[in-house]
């Protein structure tokens, strides 16, 4: 157990690894995205928070992956700001309880639940408000449903998930925002990619790279890797797709609470 | 006496809002606080934290916020500080914290006739 508990702490690691660097290659697309809709600085927080998070986790002694979420979530409350500090850093710290005892297909449900919950509750949005919501919400909806209804194997879920997700970014686009700082502008927020989803979206994407490096394609047994995923970044939820994490557009920025960010 | 922190995406801003509710309140226990991590432009719950301990003696703290954002910063600013009875007034800013100023100098004051009187200011018309 205790082997396996150091394993998913360094795919934990890992998988933060590889969600901080493609936030940081994507730094300019986000900014540009939350520029059209929002306060131009989406990018920079992004990259900020989980450069900080990769610190803090390098110099953490924990030995068990839900303390070493709790610490991502920790950093970037701290330095993200904004209202993605709260969004994304405040979900992660509720929802890494539910690894606690290790990262399984359940645990994995159960984080990504919390997490969606978490950000429903303190950013007060809903689906087709045009915020991370969008993209969220059917990424969790769909690796829930996969894995507790259909019996999907973890990787394969999450793949689904992720494209569930790329869907929602798209459906950010044509609609008006109605949460965060692009509710500003009312109707010209329309026709504008969110900046928020598209972050959501891309560190799903980054997870489900890391898990099916770990699972090799082939389920089973270490569902861990995919939870870990998950929880090293902010939901452990979605489905597929593979980088590409493009989408354009712009939107509103990983909040989509109650109003901007800052 | 209950504390009060005025938090605004700027730091200016706040400083501000703070010095015109002194004029009127006294200035006992108003804390500016606003700007994000990198000092730019936003809120970040560290600092609100540290502005509602700063504020408190005891009896309480009133935070007023500007946008969105300073509502969440806040919310987790207060769950993570050490402090009890600690409120976020939905009130304009500034108006808000002239209202909670001067209600504060009352020698009966509490948290809540702080928040209400903060809060009367959503429904005084300008012009």
């Amino acid at each position: 157990m205790a082997a396996d508990l150091d394993h998913q702490c360094d795919l934990v690691v890992t998988a933060l690894e590889a969600v901080a660097d493609r936030l940081a290659e994507e730094k300019s697309t986000l900014t540009e995205l939350d520029s059209a809709i929002g306060d131009a600085d989406h990018g920079a927080n992004m990259n900020r928070g989980f450069q900080a998070a990769l610190e803090q986790v390098s110099e953490s002694d924990a030995d068990d992956p839900a303390d070493l979420v709790k610490t991502i979530g920790v950093a970037l409350v701290s330095e993200v700001g904004g209202a993605s500090g709260p969004l994304y850093g405040g979900s992660i710290m509720s929802a890494s309880q539910e690894l606690e005892g290790g990262i399984t297909a359940d645990s994995s449900v159960a984080f990504a639940e919390t997490y969606l919950e978490t950000v429903e509750s303190r950013g007060k949005a809903s689906v087709g408000d045009k915020t991370m919501i969008d993209a969220l919400t059917p990424a969790v909806h769909t690796y829930k449903k996969s894995i507790e209804v259909d019996d999907t194997e973890p990787l394969e879920a999450l793949a689904k998930a992720v494209d569930a997700a790329r869907r929602g970014v798209e459906f950010t686009t044509p609609i008006r925002a109605k949460k965060g700082r692009a509710s500003y502008l009312g109707w010209r927020s329309v026709g504008h990619q969110d900046p928020g989803a598209t972050s959501t979206f891309m560190i799903l994407e980054e997870l489900l790279a890391v898990a099916a490096e770990e699972l090799d394609g082939d389920l089973e047994g270490e569902v861990d890797a995919e939870a870990d995923v998950d929880p090293a970044e902010l939901e452990g939820e979605s489905d597929e797709s593979g980088p590409t994490g493009e989408t354009g557009g712009g939107g509103s920025e990983a909040e989509s609470p109650s109003e901007g960010d800052d | 006496m209950v504390g009060i922190v005025v938090v605004s995406h700027s730091a200016k801003a706040a400083e501000g809002i703070c010095e015109i509710a002194r004029e009127m309140g006294g200035g006992g226990g108003l804390e500016p606080v606003g700007g994000d991590p990198d000092g730019g432009i936003g809120t970040s719950p560290d600092p609100i934290g540290e502005a509602i301990e700063a504020a408190s003696d005891g009896d309480g703290v009133v935070v007023l916020v500007d946008l969105g954002s300073a509502v969440m910063n806040a919310e987790l600013a207060i769950e993570m500080a050490g402090v009890d009875d600690v409120v976020i007034a939905d009130a304009p800013v500034l108006e808000g914290a002239l209202n909670a100023a001067v209600a504060a100098t009352s020698p009966s004051a509490t948290v809540e006739t702080v928040r209400e009187s903060a809060e009367e200011a959503r429904d005084v018309s300008k012009v």
